[in-house]
């Protein structure tokens, strides 16, 4: 302090600039460099996955369809205050549409994505195509001579209200929400919900298989990192090869098994404590055993690395000082053992909401978990849209979790083996 | 815990037993259906059930396409008539299904660990570097395709590549790169329906392993090696491929390990964007589980647990000699 009082001169380097301004200059060219190292990674995971993913969300809102085939009539409808119903100009437009879809053999297509707002849009569209070209002014009466459901007002206010190139219908429904006829939000009725039980069902499934893990880990865990180091290594082999064996193997191992005539059925039958074969498979104790043996790894190695950073002098302290052993491992031992089970428990819930093989193959139609759910979409429903929406709100739900390991365990201190 | 003192009293000594006990039940129930699939793998019966009907190779000679034409069939009934062998392992022709979907799997898995270990390693230089804006965010970017529920990723990835595919392939029409790829390779470089798609996106998959076993590997390297470095006048690059690179290759390499074995067991992202000409190894079990059990099946889960024995031991060395490592710089 008093040297640096002294000199009215700053320190500089040898060159002459000034210290200061050459560490930042250092500094900066560091930090540059650092993000140069990152950048072309990060560019890689940009274009193929977070694209995609966005891809993916953006299709879940696509509407485009609508405002492409029906040009004329979205254009028209929006000026209407949906009272009653549209003016003359919305049914000229209609007629049009109708005569160029008809023509493009594209009308079913628009029918599809309406029909799902509405049931009976496809049918109607479909039909009123057929009869186009004897539509004449005033298309009014000629369109509701065509077809009586055209003097349904709420046909024309679905429509007004799926004009646009985006919709959030498919987000709604993949929450069970709807537009009422007022165009309100509200939920659908009992008998159509579906997606919010299943949602359910995948976040209880995963707490029952992170429950699991849990109570089958924690005993594991503590006996590895207390026995002597040759012993725990030597056990250690049992959870890491598992870890390290084909997910395919260890479910059909699974279905080896547990089905009707498997292993363990065949012994019980055998040592005669039961007739019939137990189910096993294709249900529920299925699912959730198969997971727990595919996920306990990820359970058990996080604990077993907080167990083993426990200082045992401690349990040895609250035992001099009197608690009895059940106290002492439950005042002092289980609480330092916290971050483990939030690290291992966190994981195992995240990776089993997002689980299909197991499911897919061991569970059975009342154990649909969501991943499924989009496959079904997907490939057998053929609705793609509805699809990606499921896949947002799922995408979602794991983001959440995902920011609470981050915020709670530090994505730094993820290990491997 | 680790041994019963001689003064235990019975509560103490029953807990004891009861715990290991439990343990045991426990590491036993891990184990357990790994040991239960490998045997039926040798049914000389197309069941899968015990007790087993007797021994067989047959369902190795079919993974491996060993009984390809009919002479070799025949020439295997004969030698099991006149009592030379006490097994015939080819009762019928093989397909070649499944040896063809291992060549694909190991094409996928070696080229995505190539591309995922190579960026990943020097991501993880930079991240284990210096700090800079928006640091967190990024490695949270890049940990993501870990945690993202997979069939989301595929669906994505489904869109993408069919929206991306034509201007694509347009452009490698444009600049010759089909050309040259139909010469070298006998396939054009495209994204839906191709193995290069497919390494790609096991590439994503593979990437945040790399970045976070080498990062932590590079967390407990000592920077004043490379300081040392270069102060007696390495360039940076020769001080990275003489200190750094050597130091840890360990971490690298078994990033590189769990890269491959993710893309090698991976199956939902085949599902959805692999033709049937594209099929892999775990893709031809799912069918299969899916379709009908067939031992065949066993016989690839005996030689993937066979693999994972030989990746477990790897890892194990690696680990190891990491250990050495760096026992010799503190």
């Amino acid at each position: 302090m008093a040297i640096a009082t002294d000199s009215s001169q700053p320190l500089t380097t040898a060159d002459g600039t000034p210290l200061r301004q050459s560490l930042r200059r250092a500094e900066r060219l560091n930090k540059l460099r650092a993000f140069g190292l990152v950048a072309p990674l990060f560019l890689f995971i940009l274009v193929f996955f977070v694209f995609p993913i966005a891809k993916l969300a953006s299709v879940s809102v696509d509407n485009s369809i609508v405002p492409e085939i029906l040009t004329n009539t979205v254009e028209a409808i929006q000026d209407w205050d949906g009272t009653d119903l549209p003016p003359e100009p919305v049914w000229k437009a209609m007629a049009a549409d109708l005569v160029e879809g008809k023509k493009n053999r594209n009308i079913a297509k628009v029918g599809k994505r309406l029909n799902f707002e509405k049931p009976g849009f496809r049918r109607l569209l479909i039909k009123s195509a057929r009869k186009a070209d004897k539509l004449e002014a005033p298309y009014k009466e000629s369109l509701i001579k065509a077809n009586k459901k055209w003097a349904d007002p709420e046909f024309w206010r679905v429509l007004q209200r799926e004009s646009g190139d985006y919709t959030f219908s498919y987000i709604l429904r993949a929450v069970d929400m709807t537009y009422s006829e007022e165009g309100s939000v509200t939920m659908v009725d009992d008998k159509n919900a579906v997606y919010l039980d299943i949602f359910g069902r995948t976040l209880f499934i995963s707490a029952q298989v992170t429950l699991t893990c849990l109570l089958l880990g924690f005993p594991i865990a503590y006996l590895l990192s207390t026995l002597p180091a040759k012993t725990g290594n030597m056990l250690m082999i049992f959870v890491l090869l598992p870890f390290w064996i084909s997910l395919l193997v260890r479910t059909t191992a699974w279905i080896v098994l547990l089905q009707d005539q498997g292993v363990i059925n065949s012994a019980l039958i055998g040592i005669g404590v039961i007739n019939e074969p137990l189910e096993l498979i294709r249900n529920r104790v299925g699912v959730v055993v198969a997971m727990t043996h595919i996920l306990l790894p990820f359970m058990i190695l996080p604990l077993y690395s907080v167990m083993k950073g426990i200082n045992p002098s401690l349990m040895r302290a609250a035992k001099s000082m009197g608690a009895n052993p059940a106290i002492a491992f439950w005042r002092v031992y289980t609480p330092l053992t916290v971050p483990g089970i939030g690290a291992g428990g966190l994981l195992v819930f995240i990776i089993s909401i997002g689980y299909y093989i197991t499911p897919a193959l061991v569970g059975g139609p009342k154990d649909i978990m969501a991943s499924q759910l989009i496959d079904i979409q997907m490939n057998q429903q053929l609705n793609w849209n509805m699809a990606s929406a499921i896949g947002v709100v799922l995408l979602a739900i794991t983001l959440v979790l995902f920011a609470i390991y981050n915020r709670l365990v530090g994505i730094d201190r993820m290990k491997m083996g | 815990m680790s041994a019963l003192p001689p003064y235990a009293s019975p509560l103490e000594k029953a807990w004891f037993w009861t715990f290991r006990i439990g343990c045991g039940l426990i590491l036993f129930f891990l184990i357990a259906p790994i040991i239960a699939v490998v045997p039926l793998s040798f049914n000389s019966q197309p069941y899968f059930t015990y007790p087993m009907e007797g021994f067989s190779w047959r369902w190795y000679y079919d993974f491996f396409d060993m009984c390809s034409t009919q002479d070799i069939v025949a020439d295997y009934q004969m030698r099991f008539d006149a009592g030379e062998i006490s097994d015939n392992p080819c009762p019928q022709t093989t397909s070649g299904v499944w040896l063809s979907t291992v060549k694909n799997s190991i094409i996928v898995a070696i080229f995505s660990t190539l591309l995922a270990t190579t960026l990943g390693t020097i991501a993880a230089m930079g991240l284990s570097k210096g700090r800079f804006f928006g640091k967190g965010f990024v490695q949270a970017v890049l940990i993501s395709p870990m945690i993202v529920p997979l069939v989301i990723t595929a669906v994505g990835l489904f869109f993408f590549y069919s929206a991306a595919d034509p201007g694509l392939r347009g452009f490698m029409e444009a600049t010759g790169i089909n050309w040259l790829t139909t010469t070298l390779f006998g396939t054009e470089l495209g994204l839906t329906g191709s193995l290069m798609g497919l390494i790609m996106a096991h590439a994503t998959l593979g990437i945040p392993f790399v970045v976070i076993t080498v990062t932590a590997t590079m967390v407990s390297f000592n920077q004043n090696l490379v300081r040392a470095s270069l102060s007696l006048g390495a360039s940076p690059v020769r001080s990275f491929f003489k200190v750094t690179f050597p130091l840890i290759i360990p971490g690298i390499f078994s990033g590189g390990l769990f890269a491959f074995i993710t893309s090698f067991d991976e199956v939902i992202l085949v599902l959805f964007l692999a033709g049937p000409e594209e099929r892999t190894l775990p893709r031809q079990m799912f069918s299969g589980i899916r379709e009908q059990l067939s031992p065949t099946i066993a016989a690839a889960a005996g030689l993937l647990v066979v693999l994972a024995i030989i990746l477990m031991i790897v890892m194990e060395l690696l680990r190891r000699r990491g250990e050495r490592l760096r026992g010799i710089q503190s």
